[in-house]
């Protein structure tokens, strides 16, 4: 708990985004990763979504 | 054992078993993937010789071993349905080849990005990033050969034969690369045999190492669903999920 | 176990009549081979160290490329006229009909590529070590080939475009063109080439034993 704290209160923000002269090697790597996971999740619900629609679709289309 | 493995795989409880783990499952993701990273980004001490670019390790290792898990995974499953013909495993094999590709590309894409500080270019011909190569394009004709087929079944099967001479394949295409590169380059500074990590370095990489396996398995989860519903539109209890 | 040999014996030489009766296919995948590696020599220039350096590997990149295209024909037309169905039907094992058009595909397109390369390697002037170390690589490297295509061709057989059966062959075959361009290498630096030739032999073996089962099961989903 106690290192957790000290964390937050040793670190400024500057120090955060810079990553030590890094910055565009970093933030780029972990924006792209969470672009990739983000779109796999996204596609996967929407998929679901879809898939679930259809069926329904189908469903009623057969009762009438 | 055997009646085991067909309540399994029946897609209807895999469905419901599917439906009630999925949040916990996500849930746990989301809690490593915010302490992995505050633990990665904050907490660890910058690296005396790489400095802060050390940070992308908490997402090229999970991304690399995930890339070879989820291939293996997909092998696995291909054998099991193989063998008997279990209709849950060619979803699982199916469902998780685009987050294998996935996580390869993320592997590659982050191992060039810290290749650049590190080697001082993006690309090496570095022996991991060149069999990661390779097993990108053996995802890409996984999946082209699923997507060539009309037949779910006969795809599943035919993909199943193909991942399964992959895998014989993998050792033998990561021994050869590492010979040639070894040959071509001299021995390359590898980044990862230090002796000692120090544990605040660690605990966030094992805890990204635990976020992305819950996210694999949270996708697959949910595009399984969507191919056993394709699957089995027609059977009663699918009518009674979805009109509820 | 007579009768066996006697029903490979029969395939193996209706595939050989076949190829040799319909002509095209055979000639074109030959023809292509020569032709890329003639490109080569015309844009980089006639320089022979140049050459002796990177026309061993070009053989060999054109020699996977061939063998692409040419395996795409080995089960398509008994996949199109259903002769393969009947193959299929009747009560010998399908290990030995595979293999032995694995066999055929080796005969009537490896052997023809090795002769070939030899024949550009003297027209080309390479020296005697590297045209050995081709020589070997070849002899061991296109039978692993005819045999991991051979099963690709199966998965992919009546599916539209060779474009599949490469991208599924390249990656796989990785490992042949790389111990095969490290030997050459060391042979045109004076080096032993043990070691490759092990690793080369060591693969051809593995395939041996793996490839027709493997074609055999993935034959018998194709026409489930």
């Amino acid at each position: 708990m106690n290192i957790i704290l000290r964390g937050l209160k040793n670190m400024s923000l500057n120090d955060f985004f810079s990553m030590g002269g890094y910055a565009v090697y970093v933030w780029s790597a972990y924006g792209i990763s969470f672009i990739v996971l983000f779109l796999n999740i996204i596609l996967a619900i929407r998929n679901e979504y879809k898939t679930l629609n259809e069926i329904k679709k189908r469903l009623q289309n057969n009762k009438k | 054992m055997y009646k085991w493995i067909h309540q399994f795989g029946s897609p209807k409880y895999f469905y419901d078993i599917s439906v009630r783990l999925s949040k916990w499952i996500a849930i746990v993701c989301a809690i490593s993937f915010i302490g992995g990273l505050y633990g990665g980004l904050v907490l660890a001490p910058a690296d005396y010789q790489q400095g802060d670019s050390f940070r992308i390790i908490y997402l090229h290792v999970p991304a690399a071993w995930m890339s070879l898990f989820v291939y293996l995974v997909i092998a696995f499953s291909g054998a099991v349905s193989l063998i008997w013909h279990i209709k849950i495993t060619d979803i699982i094999a199916r469902a998780s080849a685009p987050i294998g590709a996935s996580f390869t590309f993320l592997a590659l894409v982050t191992g060039a990005i810290w290749g650049k500080p590190m080697w001082g270019t993006y690309w090496v011909w570095d022996a991991r990033l060149t069999s990661e190569l390779i097993l990108l394009f053996l995802y890409l004709g996984y999946i082209a050969l699923q997507s060539a087929f009309s037949d779910k079944r006969i795809a599943a099967r035919a993909g199943a034969i193909l991942v399964l001479i992959g895998v014989i394949n993998i050792p033998i295409i990561h021994y050869s690369v590492e010979w040639w590169s070894t040959l071509h380059q001299g021995p390359t500074i590898s980044k990862l045999d230090k002796p000692s990590i120090h544990l605040t370095m660690l605990i966030p990489l094992l805890l990204m190492v635990l976020a992305f396996k819950t996210f694999y398995i949270t996708t697959l989860l949910i595009r399984a669903r969507s191919e056993i519903l394709e699957y089995e539109y027609n059977s009663s209890w699918v009518k009674k999920y979805v009109i509820k | 176990m007579l009768e066996y040999i006697n029903i490979f014996y029969v395939i193996f030489k209706r595939d050989l009549t076949l190829t040799f009766r319909e002509k095209t296919d055979f000639i074109n995948s030959l023809a292509f081979f020569i032709i890329i590696v003639l490109l080569f020599p015309l844009t980089f220039g006639s320089k022979s160290e140049l050459l002796n350096t990177i026309i061993p590997g070009i053989i060999w990149i054109s020699a996977l490329l061939a063998t692409c295209l040419s395996l795409e024909t080995i089960f398509r037309s008994d996949f199109e006229d259903g002769s393969i169905e009947q193959l299929v039907l009747n009560r010998y094992p399908l290990i030995l009909l595979v293999s032995a058009k694995i066999l055929a595909h080796w005969i009537t397109f490896g052997i023809p590529i090795i002769v070939i390369s030899l024949t550009l390697g003297v027209i080309l002037s390479l020296s005697n070590e590297i045209m050995m170390a081709l020589f070997i690589t070849l002899i061991l490297g296109t039978p692993i080939l005819s045999l991991l295509g051979s099963v690709m061709a199966v998965l992919t057989m009546g599916l539209h475009g060779s474009m599949l059966l490469s991208i599924l062959i390249l990656p796989l075959s990785m490992p042949v063109l790389i111990f095969s361009t490290i030997a050459i290498q060391n042979a045109s630096l004076g080096l032993p080439i043990v070691a490759e030739t092990y690793f080369l032999a060591g693969i051809l073996i593995l395939a041996i034993t793996l490839a027709p089962i493997a074609a055999a099961s993935a034959l018998r989903i194709r026409l489930s």
